[in-house]
């Protein structure tokens, strides 16, 4: 096995000894004042062992913010190295290993866990289920997203980081080119990852389909929920191509096979194959329930039904068939000919006509409404211009000829920066301001949150739209430097400046988090907006764990805001409550992360016979599961009378 | 609200000034040759309508924000559900601008594969491009000569390029003749293109292949068809040739300088071969961090570098 103790550890660049140090402070300190305010009960019985679909969906938030700093990090430390010609701030393969990871966590531990997290925490109010059809595999999902999150981020600084790019394309990530084991790390990580993220697809379709409330048909569900029924869908469809995939990458890194490598007859296109027909669905499965979460937001704020929701869903559906049918569009460069290029252009170009229709219903949403211009509204409002850009520079790209003189240049940086930065990150800060009420009782400040969406904004599009000059100049994507001459230098500086701007407003995000947990008022009630129209408002602020003490029945769509137009359905009575049933906390979705993670660690390190035991440690886990027969507890009548006091005495 | 509508018309302005991108010096709008001409009129069709759409949506964005702002009183329907005959409208009008920009896309597509109108009696130059971690190597089989880094072509006369890679995957562009197109190993892709005027270009690879990525850069100098010719019998008369294991040396990961040579590797070795020996050298690319295990295949013994001894397990 020959372990080379010496060489786990990275040592020599400051940068990296001074993240070594910042860990392990980190590490200790957190462990310290755990210890010190004896919290290690509460942790691990209220959040480690809970399979509470909305404490699940906390930690997930609270996770991919934490990697949404690292990710951000990543991009500010790039954009410094190139905001002056021919700095040395970092060298090549420093700035490798930096937009890989940059890639790698803002798609994979960013954006997925965000709305993994908001999926989580509003999907299942939004039916009037009390759970997800499966809890303690939610439970599962979130632990191995962490287990393959924690891997990954350790690669900076033990044992080295992946340096092939996020799409990590062969034969570079083989061995042949990639002899360190950086790009196990990828291969290995992100599996874990995946198999969390395919559980959770499952999951959620047998939520939508099985859980729904009485009179909650299809077509009568909210938006956010239809998006996130069809994400699943691709979800299933897709991540099992990925799987097979990285095994196969895997393989050949670990095991010396030869499905991608030159020598024996690999084939490097294949996995470029295999990685974007998974790849572009990916795409669709972070926007899709940010177009949900837009859908909800508008109509609320603009006091008005969603302009043509069935053409909404069909035009959902139609995005989700299309996804699967693109993925050639990110290598027409490869030289396979006029035809299949024309093809994969159509296909490509189509997608612009559901998403058309998509953006003019929401701008018939807001056309004879009353908008009213909350910070959730803003974020959903910012987002239609500025993802506007980022679909019609898509289109431009989709025209296979035309695409041969924008292809990884940073044009194509700054387009899907322009979908993804509007398309899933404003969403997921819409949703976040629009839910937190729903998670902790209390509103984030409206006036720093006026901030956060100015200074990220405008910081956004100071940084990325220089890029799409800078791509047609010439100027190509993932090169770490550009000399003097190249006229670059302007653009570029403009761009870094951007980039202060949006960390600034990131900045005033935390500082939000920070000042309402403080600060902000309490007790806003169950419906803190005044204008909500889905299920989730009618019950209290934070939600119970029971979420609904007696589950209602849904006659429209927009349930609540009929009810509270009608004055109907909205009272609790005594002789209705019942004990609730609920599912029991448990200890091995953890484990199995940890088991995992170790497992990982071991193949990642290519000592073979270590990785055996802790692949014994995962089946030990599957094997506690199989002998679990725990069915759950009752919440009593009294504990429910007690929680919803807030409605008044229950008669 | 003011602030929305300050957006909104900043948009409007820059995208002004993406469209009039054709008049700017950005290079992708100075095509110097028929192939990128081409590519840049579609560029330019396809902003008319883009810029189109872009200022429809817009107005309608920010006058419907501004109009049904909360306290504006204007009309106020909170139970529309939809308008069949609106929704056929704006489903049907991205339809026309699909098929108005697919028609030119697939007929530049199959235009780009041809030798460029008005040239087709020329007899075309091959050339043949290996492009190596981290250099591109240019072999002229006819005129049996060899360059890194440079490639001469004479001045409107078709080229043919035929490309191929000797490991990773780049991609070859050189914006002012061409769009770009990937090199693989074990495989032989064609690109034709032609230069309508003399001068210097530059030509890059674009696909990320490690470390030395960043430089991976070359000259296109387009030549009058005399100079040429004259440079190519200067190359013959005083370029030294190239040898089996000066090319072994070239291949290994590195940045080189310009080198010029009076024969071509081609008479031993053609990467696009499916059966072609590799050339690999895992040993060369241990960057900082846990080395890994590197495997050798049996068949290409004879070209993996001398065992260093060292601290890597080989396996054989």
């Amino acid at each position: 096995m020959n372990i080379k103790w010496d060489k786990i550890l990275l040592g020599g660049d400051p940068l990296l000894v001074g993240s070594q140090i910042a860990i392990v402070l980190t590490t200790v300190g957190i462990i310290a004042a755990i210890t010190y305010f004896k919290k290690w009960k509460w942790l691990w019985n209220e959040w480690l062992t809970t399979v509470d679909h909305k404490k699940i969906g906390i930690m997930y938030i609270l996770s991919a913010v934490l990697m949404f700093f690292r990710g951000g990090v990543d991009g500010l430390m790039m954009k410094a190295q190139t905001a002056v010609p021919e700095n040395t701030f970092l060298d090549a393969q420093h700035y490798n290993e930096v937009f890989t990871t940059h890639g790698v966590i803002m798609i994979l531990f960013m954006a997925m866990p965000m709305l993994m997290g908001i999926i989580n925490l509003a999907m299942p109010l939004q039916i009037g289920a009390r759970d997800v059809a499966f809890p303690q595999l939610n439970a599962l999902s979130f632990w191995l997203f962490f287990s393959g999150a924690m891997l990954f981020n350790l690669s900076f600084v033990v044992g080295g980081s992946p340096d092939a790019g996020w799409t990590s394309y062969f034969p570079l990530a083989g061995k042949e080119f990639s002899p360190g084991i950086g790009n196990n790390y990828y291969m290995v990580a992100l599996q874990i990852a995946g198999i969390g993220t395919l559980a959770s697809g499952i999951n959620f379709i047998v939520t939508i389909l099985k859980m729904r409330t009485k009179g909650m048909t299809l077509m009568k569900m909210p938006m956010f929920t239809w998006t996130v029924l069809v994400t699943s869908l691709i979800i299933i469809i897709a991540f099992p191509i990925f799987t097979v995939a990285l095994l196969l990458g895997m393989m050949d890194r670990l095991y010396g096979t030869h499905f991608f490598t030159v020598e024996a007859g690999g084939l490097d296109m294949l996995w470029a194959n295999l990685f974007w027909l998974w790849g572009h669905p990916e795409v669709y499965i972070v926007v899709l329930p940010a177009f949900g979460i837009y859908s909800d937001i508008i109509s609320t704020f603009a006091k008005k039904r969603l302009y043509g929701y069935t053409s909404m869903v069909w035009a959902v559906v139609l995005i989700s068939v299309l996804s699967m049918l693109v993925w050639v569009h990110h290598f027409f460069t490869m030289g396979v000919g006029p035809a299949v290029n024309s093809v994969f252009s159509i296909t490509t170009m189509l997608i612009a006509v559901p998403t058309g229709i998509k953006m003019f219903n929401w701008l018939f949403t807001m056309r004879k409404g009353r908008i009213e211009f909350t910070t959730p509204m803003l974020w959903s409002l910012a987002f239609i211009p500025t993802f506007l850009i980022g679909g019609v520079t898509g289109v431009m790209l989709a025209m296979a000829a035309a695409d041969f003189q924008y292809h990884n240049t940073l044009f194509l940086v700054a387009h899907f920066h322009y979908t993804l930065i509007p398309g899933v990150v404003y969403a997921v800060f819409a949703a976040l301001y629009y839910y937190w009420p729903k998670m902790f009782g209390y509103k984030l400040s409206e006036k720093i949150g006026k901030w956060h969406f100015w200074l990220f904004n405008i910081g956004f599009n100071v940084t990325f739209f220089p890029m799409f000059f800078l791509g047609l100049n010439g100027a190509v994507r993932r090169a770490y430097t550009y000399s003097a001459e190249s006229g670059f230098s302007t653009l570029f500086l403009i761009s870094a400046i951007g980039s202060i701007i949006l960390a600034a407003g990131f900045a005033a995000l935390v500082y939000n988090i920070y000042w309402s947990f403080r600060y902000a008022e309490r007790n806003v009630g169950n419906d803190p907006w005044g204008n909500g129209r889905t299920l989730e408002w009618s019950i209290g602020s934070p939600a119970p764990h029971y979420n609904f003490a007696t589950l209602p029945e849904v006659k429209t769509i927009d349930a609540f805001w009929y009810m509270k137009k009608e004055k109907k359905g909205l009272g609790l009575r005594k002789s209705d409550l019942k004990p609730i049933h609920m599912p029991s906390k448990s200890w091995i979705p953890v484990y199995m992360g940890a088991a995992f993670f170790v497992f990982g660690f071991m193949l990642v390190f290519e000592w073979h016979i270590l990785s055996i035991f802790g692949g014994l440690a995962v089946l030990a886990g599957l094997v506690f599961r199989s002998f679990d027969y725990n069915s759950g507890y009752y919440v009593p009548v009294e504990e429910i009378i007690e929680t919803e006091k807030w409605r008044g005495e229950i008669k | 609200m003011k602030r929305k509508r300050l957006i909104g018309s900043a948009i409007a302005i820059s995208l002004l000034l993406l469209l009039s991108g054709c008049e700017t010096n950005l290079v992708v709008f100075q095509p110097m040759g028929p192939q990128a001409q081409k590519i840049a009129d579609l560029i330019n069709w396809s902003l008319i309508w883009i810029g189109l759409i872009v200022i429809v949506v817009i107005s309608m964005f920010v006058y419907f924000v501004w109009k049904y702002r909360a306290g504006a009183n204007s009309k106020y329907e909170p139970e529309e559900h939809g308008n069949k005959w609106i929704e056929i409208t704006w489903t049907t009008i991205p339809i026309i601008i699909v098929i108005l920009l697919i028609v030119p896309t697939v007929r530049t597509l199959y235009d780009l594969e041809e030798i460029p109108e008005g040239y087709e009696d020329q007899e075309p130059l091959v050339i043949h491009v290996t492009s190596a971690d981290w250099k591109w190597i240019f072999s002229y089989p006819e005129e049996n000569i060899e360059t890194v880094n440079y490639v001469n072509i004479p001045v409107k006369r078709p080229v043919i390029f035929k490309l191929t890679s000797a490991g990773t995957m780049q991609s070859f562009w050189i914006p002012s003749l061409s769009g770009q197109i990937y090199t693989m190993a074990k495989m032989e892709v064609e690109l034709p293109i032609v230069a309508d005027y003399e001068g210097s270009y530059f030509g890059k690879n674009t696909n990320f292949n490690g470390e030395g990525y960043q430089g991976m850069e070359f000259e296109v100098l387009v030549q009058s068809s005399n100079d040429f010719d004259e440079w190519v019998q200067e190359v013959k008369e005083k370029a030294p040739k190239l040898t089996e294991e000066d090319y072994t040396e070239i291949l290994k990961p590195s940045h080189l300088g310009r080198l010029t040579f009076s024969n071509t590797h081609l008479d031993w070795i053609d990467h696009a071969d499916h059966h072609a020996d590799e050339y690999l050298y895992p040993d060369l690319y241990y960057e900082h961090g846990y080395p890994g295990q590197i495997f050798y295949d049996e068949d290409n013994d004879e070209n993996a570098v001398e065992e260093t001894g060292g601290d890597h397990n080989h396996e054989h």
